[in-house]
């Protein structure tokens, strides 16, 4: 239980504590092992031993050698359709967050369908929308049906983040701005969203990251062009070598990268703020 | 009042001058068109392919095509199959066994972020490290367990160098046992994060009386956190749920094809072409989830929680 920084812990902290590390071992662990065996040597297999090192298998990874799908061009049509899922998200959930600052009629309603959105069993979705697409003579494609799919899957999560950004913003420093005369669009540009930015930079990386990693949503409905996590699901069948951890080495560290830029960008308007004196800074 | 009004008013009283020269709309118009966007999107990519769903489930179809008809025959042998009942069976299994897990996982890792961490800093760090693997790929987290678990892996290696055991045990990968794991280590975070929610919203204030009242922490545990932080268990609890019960990728690549729940009798189904009996074990499988979250959500007030 928790006591004043100073006071002696209960025993229950270290026992907790044993426990909470056991848990982000379980975590790491096999992303670690991995990352290790991805620089397996050329004679070795999918397990251990390790037989020596090399990085034979990103370099097949890169010329698309041994057995494997085109996975640079996968990667570069996952990264523009997370770039675009990550825009939409925020614009769309920003937008939808300021609505939900009232009860309109049919808010309940909206609210209800994106949490119905969200615990879809992600291959219906697909279904229905590779059906609707079937039905009506249209051709499903990466960013038609696909983008919509998986935008199915990243606002009902963007919403809930935005909820919580705009939940905490004080509404006295809107009050002030309209007091001094601006309009509800200076409001909004002006006021509102210097403030909830790191919130909103938040959304935007659910936005990117829920995309980037999608594949139940977006298997029947990205059309021919595979996106990478597809790429990764039809090799994981057929590959029999490292080249596969290689491969999710690689998108773990791109996921990492787009982690840590939105965190330090949002560390660094935190500190900003912090030694401006000022909650909000423009 | 006229722009050359106000600027004669706010040449004598150095106030601002206030450019509203429009009315404004009405709060709801306005909340319409805000939401307007999110509503399309759900329109378009949600609610109009189920409703496809639910009209192709009672057409009739052939060989290679469906047909527009009025039938229930999909329906029919939804229920008439013996299979059905097999595939609910191992899939509320499967949700059971990783719903008590998760809670019992997240709960406490929770309550020990919330409760035992003292400084802001490290609770922050702490939660970060929980999250960060929810932001990497669950393709890659699925696989990752199949050099751990193998026959060769490294779980099995430890096994042996103790001696305990003469053969690798072959009940680790390519079993319920891989699944259920891989289940708890993707799904986790999606109980955690809704409890730390809940529970950082729990006054402190209650905690302390209730300590200088001589309760001990199982007591608070059991009469102060529990109670309320239930909501965020509610919403984790229909997270991990719902993903595990609409789950096909992960029961098909830790149990090696050997198992099936739900939703692989219809992935079968749609690979075969058979569009409207998939569609109507589709339907099926929707309403015993949405049943299944209406039931949970009813004991709570999940909108209040997030919107606060």
């Amino acid at each position: 239980m928790m006591t004043e920084v100073g006071q002696p812990r209960p025993k229950s902290f270290y026992v907790l504590g044993f426990f909470f590390l056991l848990f982000l071992a379980f975590l790491y662990g096999p992303m670690i092992v991995i990352f290790i065996l991805s620089f397996q040597g050329p004679d070795g297999g999918m397990s251990f031993p390790m037989v020596g090192r090399s990085t034979l298998w990103f370099q097949q990874l890169l010329s698309g050698t041994g057995r494997i799908g085109d996975i640079p061009s996968a990667f570069v049509r996952s990264l523009e359709m997370a770039l675009v899922a990550a825009a939409l998200t925020a614009a769309i959930c920003v937008s939808a967050g300021m609505a939900f600052r009232r009860r309109f009629r049919g808010s309940g309603l909206l609210f209800y369908t994106a949490v119905s959105s969200l615990v879809m069993p992600s291959l219906f979705v697909g279904f229905g929308i590779a059906l609707g697409f079937k039905e009506l003579g249209w051709k499903t494609s990466l960013f038609t049906s696909g983008l919509g799919a998986q935008l199915t899957w990243t606002l009902p999560f963007g919403l809930m983040i935005t909820f919580a950004t705009i939940g905490r913003f004080d509404r006295r420093y809107e009050e002030a701005a309209t007091d001094l005369g601006a309009s509800s669009w200076q409001r909004f540009r002006d006021v509102i969203l210097p403030i909830i930015l790191p919130g909103v930079i938040g959304v935007a990386l659910f936005g990117f990251t829920l995309s980037y990693d999608e594949f139940a949503r977006s298997s029947l409905t990205v059309g021919t062009a595979n996106t990478l996590p597809l790429e990764i699901w039809a090799m994981t069948t057929a590959a029999t070598s490292p080249v596969l951890f290689a491969l999710g080495t690689v998108t773990t560290v791109v996921s990492f990268c787009v982690l840590t830029a939105a965190l330090v960008t949002i560390g660094v308007i935190m500190r900003r703020r912090a030694g401006s004196g000022r909650p909000a800074t423009s | 009042m006229s722009l050359a009004a106000r600027l004669e008013q706010t040449a004598k009283t150095g106030a601002p001058i206030a450019f509203r020269t429009k009315r404004p709309w009405p709060g709801a118009i306005v909340s319409w068109l805000q939401a307007a966007p999110l509503a399309l999107v759900l329109l378009l990519m949600f609610v109009a392919p189920l409703a496809f769903v639910v009209v192709v489930s009672f057409f009739d179809y052939g060989r290679v095509d469906i047909y527009p008809a009025f039938m229930l025959d999909n329906y029919v042998e939804v229920f008439t199959s013996e299979v059905t009942g097999r595939l609910y069976l191992k899939t509320l299994e499967y949700a059971a066994l990783v719903e008590a897990i998760t809670l019992v996982l997240g709960f406490f890792v929770a309550y020990y972020l919330t409760f035992h961490v003292r400084t802001l800093r490290w609770r922050i760090v702490l939660l970060l490290a929980c999250s960060i693997p929810f932001f990497t790929s669950n393709v890659i987290r699925m696989i990752s367990w199949i050099p751990f678990l193998g026959r060769e892996g490294i779980l099995n290696d430890a096994v042996m160098a103790t001696h305990l055991v003469s053969q690798p045990l072959d009940f680790l990968l390519f079993s319920d046992f891989a699944v259920v794991v891989a289940y708890v280590h993707i799904f986790t975070l999606m109980m955690v994060a809704p409890v730390v929610n809940s529970m950082a919203k729990i006054d402190r204030g209650l905690i302390a009386a209730a300590r200088d009242a001589g309760a001990t922490e199982g007591q608070i545990v059991r009469d102060i956190i529990i109670p309320l932080s239930k909501t965020g268990i509610a919403l984790g609890s229909v997270l991990v749920l719902t993903q595990v019960m609409g789950d096909y990728y992960i029961v098909r690549m830790l149990s090696g094809g050997k198992s099936a729940g739900v939703v692989t009798g219809i992935a079968t189904q749609l690979n075969a072409f058979e569009y409207p009996p998939a569609a109507a074990s589709s339907v099926v499988l929707l309403i015993v989830v949405i049943t299944l979250v209406v039931g949970i959500f009813s004991l709570v007030d999940v909108r209040k929680e997030l919107a606060a």
